[in-house]
């Protein structure tokens, strides 16, 4: 659109502009006639070029109009519209010329959905998460009550490393920490997640993972939103802590997660015991141990005291049988008892000094003697010569 | 895929764990345990409790970075943050 082309000239076919000519002096009438400005309507016929640019229609129910949207500009945004959507625009109108196509150079776009196009692309993301049964509340493991490695993957100069080491050298010293450091935000900080979370899964005996990061906005977040990295999280062998989002703002990572946590020192006193509270469980252990031991004890004192019993009693069972035994021989010797003899008729004599007088020798002429007969006694006297006798007794 | 080094052969889940049973047999678990086994038990018992307790207080968290290698390597060096 030099200062050589003539409008008037062009009015007669020998003053005929170029097609060039035409679509750069469009060009240059429509961007001058227009500021950039924020248009709505419906998307038709999307479709994300390898380049990363978008191109699709932009329509209502009379008239469309073509759009484009270069990766500089989209690539802030979570995910593309789908056709059929409602959206806002900012962008500047303008004729691009290789076409002669009058099309709008979009540079932001919105959703009118409920939350906009960060909403929808999470919903979709949750939900293909959801149909793999990755947010299924059974999966989600129980932490390790005594933890010896504890992976952290976070920013390695944030605010939230500091506060899981401080609160974990605090609370468990038996534990070994970990840092895979990533960065947490940014343009392609969901690649260096998934990185980090798989170098994790590589590590020898670990017990749980930290993944986190301090506050943010909404946009600061967004990397823990993606599928990929909220896949990366769940594939990890071992349970999971999540400290990303906040209590409002729930993330993807956080759902499929095993714990979420409110922040990160919430997850480090999440993943680990307080050395305190496991000092006084050893007490208590100790205490059992003192009191089972004497229980034991106890237990074997008793069964002493009954054998003790039972021997005891087995004493005064043989000493009452002795006791009849007795009887039973005083029976005996009652029977032999001279008395009984004397019953049968027999009769005992003895002298004034009561020696019993057995033999002739000992009945001189004269001597008076008693005799013992069963009912008593009879006082008696030797008055004829003795008979018989043998040799002095 | 090279893997890293061990981890540190501590296993306090399982000394508290050894602990645990020691106790319940001591408190009636083990009926046909003599005088003489509980006594060793109750021995083994207090030599843990005071291992235990010894590595509470005199332990020190590690705190380490794992960095991967151009072969993939992994390697845990000291952290300093």
């Amino acid at each position: 659109m030099g200062p050589s082309l003539d409008l008037f000239a062009a009015l007669s076919p020998e003053g005929a502009w170029t097609v060039g000519q035409l679509t750069r002096r469009a060009r240059a009438v429509v961007e001058a006639g227009f500021a950039p400005l924020w248009v709505r309507g419906e998307v038709s016929g999307f479709k994300a070029w390898q380049s990363g640019h978008w191109y699709f229609a932009l329509r209502d129910r009379t008239a469309q109009i073509r759009c484009v949207m270069f990766q500089k500009d989209n690539r802030r945004l979570p995910a593309p519209p789908d056709d059929g959507m409602q959206v806002f625009v900012f962008g500047r109108p303008t004729v691009w010329e290789e076409k002669g196509e009058f099309r709008l150079t979009v540079v932001d776009l919105l959703s009118t959905a409920a939350g906009g196009l960060w909403q929808l692309a999470f919903e979709k993301a949750k939900a293909a998460l959801a149909k793999d049964g990755l947010l299924d509340p059974a999966r989600r493991r129980s932490l390790p009550a005594y933890p010896r490695r504890i992976a952290v993957v976070t920013s390695p100069d944030g605010a939230a490393l500091r506060d899981i080491i401080a609160v974990t050298t605090r609370r468990w010293p038996l534990t070994e920490l970990l840092v895979i450091p990533t960065r947490v935000q940014g343009e392609g900080a969901e690649g260096e997640i998934c990185a980090a979370l798989g170098l994790a899964c590589r590590l020898e005996g670990l017990d749980v993972v930290i993944i986190g990061r301090g506050g943010g906005s909404r946009e600061d977040l967004w990397t823990f939103n993606h599928e990929r990295v909220a896949r990366a999280v769940a594939a990890l062998p071992v349970p999971v802590i999540s400290a990303v989002g906040h209590e409002t703002d729930v993330t993807l990572c956080d759902l499929v997660a095993d714990v979420r946590a409110a922040t990160p020192s919430a997850a480090a006193e999440a993943a680990t015991p307080d050395r305190a509270d496991v000092l006084v469980a050893l007490d208590h252990l100790g205490a059992r141990l003192a009191r089972g031991l004497a229980t034991r004890s106890g237990r074997v004192t008793e069964s002493f005291n009954r054998m003790l019993d039972r021997l005891t009693g087995t004493l005064e069972r043989r000493l009452e049988r002795h006791r009849h035994e007795l009887a039973g021989l005083a029976g005996r010797l009652d029977a032999l008892s001279p008395l009984k003899v004397l019953e049968r008729g027999y009769a005992l004599a003895r002298d004034e000094q009561g020696r019993v007088l057995k033999r002739v020798v000992q009945f001189p002429q004269g001597l008076s003697f008693r005799l013992r007969v069963t009912d008593g006694e009879v006082a008696a006297r030797v008055d004829g010569r003795a008979e018989g006798g043998g040799p002095k007794s | 895929m090279a893997r890293a080094p061990e981890p540190p052969p501590l296993s306090f889940t399982r000394q508290l764990e050894r602990l645990e049973e020691i106790v319940r047999l001591l408190e009636g678990g083990g009926q046909n345990l003599d005088l003489d086994d509980a006594l060793k038990l109750f021995e083994e018992g207090v030599e843990r409790l005071r291992a235990a307790r010894d590595r509470l207080t005199a332990a020190e968290a590690q705190v380490k970075q794992v960095l991967a290698d151009q072969t993939g390597r992994l390697k845990l060096d000291d952290f300093d943050g």
